[in-house]
């Protein structure tokens, strides 16, 4: 059973993740989901320190709060005329330290390990449990990552065409009349509403990983973006349930191994993509000198 | 808490480590501002990220903890990342923060899964690898303290000598090319020093923090000259200021990680730079502002009076 929570959790964090990171790829915005996600720490921190309990919809809001205030700083530092990445690193590093030295000094108060914080413990999913009624409803991580993926999913369909069109060209989206700006931030508020989410079960560099790895992955599978989130899904779900297994066999951390696995899968893609691999592509270019050459003869 | 404070800066074992801590933040500011004129602000990230499993898998071969072995995981693994990140840019279309991202969290996630399998397969040694992640600065042997100093030094000296074909390259590549200068070897060689300066930073700030030491200095002394010989002493010593800060601070309280406290001091320099900068300032551009309004109201109110007054004038005759 531990294992079918542990995969399941994992499933439903690269569910999510890769969902939203296909827009990220495609906006270029890869890296500020990085920093969202590890700037929603002084949040949770926050959360812990007024409740003093593991009160997962106080952490939420606070987390959600905190993703949003580190988008409005980087875009308010980019507009005073800081470059973008350089604006993303200030940010994000600060707020970072402001959760570590909260957590660090209040660690007598906080059951939160700064471990934990970058690489999670989904092995304890399992033993934390929601009761409801007296009855065992399963671990609080998978109803609360459930819950997520399903208030993504509804905001993704509902306004698929929207983000589609703020993706690809947020000029002409802006053109006719679609609140660019609104979706922004409604895509913020997703991404930093599903770190938090899956923070405790997988924390942050799991996040990171799965937002960016397997969308970039099925960028390269696929023209399409119904497909690429698809595969995405795909590639993110075979993740988590390999890496679940390569922990066990290596006996060391399941987020990290996740990633490995994620990674690896990102290779096979970037080798082997029919389209856009790096062998279809000096095939290709192997039969264009050929057929100059045919021809020229 | 003054003569605690004063008891620990005459503590000859913490003057060591304040002096380390001060070489260091000197020789990452300096290097952080070519990176930045470069923009090429987050492979710092990326390259901190990089270099755990590099620290890992020299600790697994070796089986001590030596600063040097590490340094030398970390450099190979920063080298493979920059490689694994051009070669994502060149042969795809994923674009350049794709890319970082990618590498950063893969090698982020072999080095976990090698630091979380050394600590599991009960190696004594191994305690205060993890310190690798956040910094402590206070752990710091006087070994290691020479080690991070001389390289530093070293760093400094080599921007101090190639300042003027590295300032070429950072602002106009295809001129410093015309001029024939090595482009290729310099552009290589500032990587390998932004490897080095994050490698070295990472004692005493962490593996997740040391960009911010790279980037924070470079972009507050942007603030206050256009000049890059000003800009690289500014930023050299905002490092240097934050370094000792937060060595010193994090000494004094208990239960505090020295990187957090840094980038912190590095962040407050950033914010009092761009508020209070002159000429490129937030609150000098606000006045511009206020006054070129000002400029422009006072004349065309004092057209209007006059108008107003003319036709008053006219329409008492």
């Amino acid at each position: 059973m531990a294992d079918f929570w542990i995969i399941l959790t994992g499933t439903l964090v690269a569910a999510t993740c890769g969902i939203l990171g296909c827009f990220l790829v495609l906006r270029k915005m890869a890296m500020v989901g990085d920093a969202i996600s590890h700037s929603v720490l002084p949040g949770i921190a926050i959360a812990f320190l007024v409740s003093s309990s593991r009160d997962s919809l106080l952490m939420l809001i606070g987390a959600a709060v905190l993703g949003l205030i580190t988008v409005f700083l980087i875009q308010a530092l980019q507009q005073s005329g800081l470059q973008s990445d350089a604006s993303i690193g200030i940010v994000f590093t600060a707020l970072f330290a402001v959760g570590v030295i909260l957590i660090s000094r209040n660690a007598s108060h906080i059951d939160l390990d700064l471990d934990c914080v970058l690489f999670g413990e989904i092995a304890y999913v399992q033993w934390d449990t929601w009761i409801w009624n007296g009855y065992d409803m399963g671990p609080v991580a998978v109803w609360m990552l459930g819950g997520t993926l399903l208030i993504v999913l509804a905001a993704i369909l509902l306004f698929y065409k929207q983000f589609k069109l703020c993706a690809f060209d947020p000029a002409l989206a802006a053109a006719i009349g679609i609140p660019v700006a609104l979706f922004h931030y409604l895509l913020m508020g997703l991404v930093s509403l599903s770190t938090v989410a899956s923070f405790e079960s997988v924390g942050a560099i799991l996040v990171v990983g799965m937002l960016i790895i397997p969308a970039s992955a099925a960028y390269l599978l696929t023209d399409r973006l119904s497909v690429m989130i698809g595969y995405s899904v795909l590639i993110g779900a075979i993740s988590a349930a390999g890496g679940y297994y390569a922990a066990k066999w290596l006996d060391a951390s399941i987020a990290g191994s996740m990633v490995t696995v994620a990674g690896g899968l990102f290779l096979l893609a970037f080798l082997f993509s029919p389209k856009h691999g790096l062998i279809a592509r000096f095939g290709r270019k192997q039969r264009k000198r050929d057929e100059l050459y045919s021809a020229a003869a | 808490m003054l003569s605690t404070l004063w008891q620990w800066i005459t503590d000859p074992n913490l003057q060591w480590i304040l002096m380390g801590s001060l070489l260091l933040g000197l020789g990452s500011g300096v290097i952080g501002s070519f990176t930045y004129l470069r923009k090429q602000s987050l492979l710092g990230d990326a390259l901190a990220h990089a270099a755990l499993p590099g620290i890992c898998i020299a600790f697994m071969l070796s089986g001590v903890k030596s600063v040097g072995l590490f340094m030398l995981g970390a450099i190979l693994a920063g080298m493979a990342a920059t490689f694994g990140i051009s070669a994502i840019t060149r042969y795809t279309r994923i674009k350049q923060d794709a890319a970082l991202g990618i590498v950063l969290s893969v090698f982020f996630g072999i080095g976990i899964v090698l630091l979380t399998q050394i600590q599991h397969s009960g190696n004594g040694n191994q305690s205060g690898l993890d310190k690798y992640l956040f910094g402590q600065a206070a752990s710091m042997m006087l070994a290691d303290v020479y080690l991070m100093g001389a390289v530093s030094v070293l760093l400094i000296a080599i921007c101090a000598l190639l300042f003027k074909e590295l300032k070429l390259v950072s602002f106009d590549p295809g001129f410093a090319r015309g001029m024939g200068l090595q482009v290729a070897f310099l552009e290589q060689l500032l990587l390998m020093m932004t490897v080095v300066a994050v490698v070295v930073g990472i004692q005493a700030v962490g593996v997740v923090l040391v960009a911010a030491l790279l980037i924070t200095p470079a972009v507050a002394a942007r603030y206050w000259t256009d000049a890059l010989g000003v800009m690289v002493v500014l930023a050299g010593v905002f490092g240097a200021l934050s370094g000792v800060t937060g060595t010193l601070i994090s000494s004094t309280l208990s239960n505090l990680p020295t990187g957090p406290v840094t980038v912190l001091a590095a962040t407050a320099l950033f914010f009092v730079s761009a508020v209070f900068a002159p000429n490129r300032g937030w609150l000098a551009k606000w006045i511009r502002r206020w006054r070129s309004r000002n400029e422009i109201q006072q004349p065309m109110e004092l057209a209007m009076i006059k108008q107003a007054g003319n036709t008053v004038e006219r329409g008492a005759e």
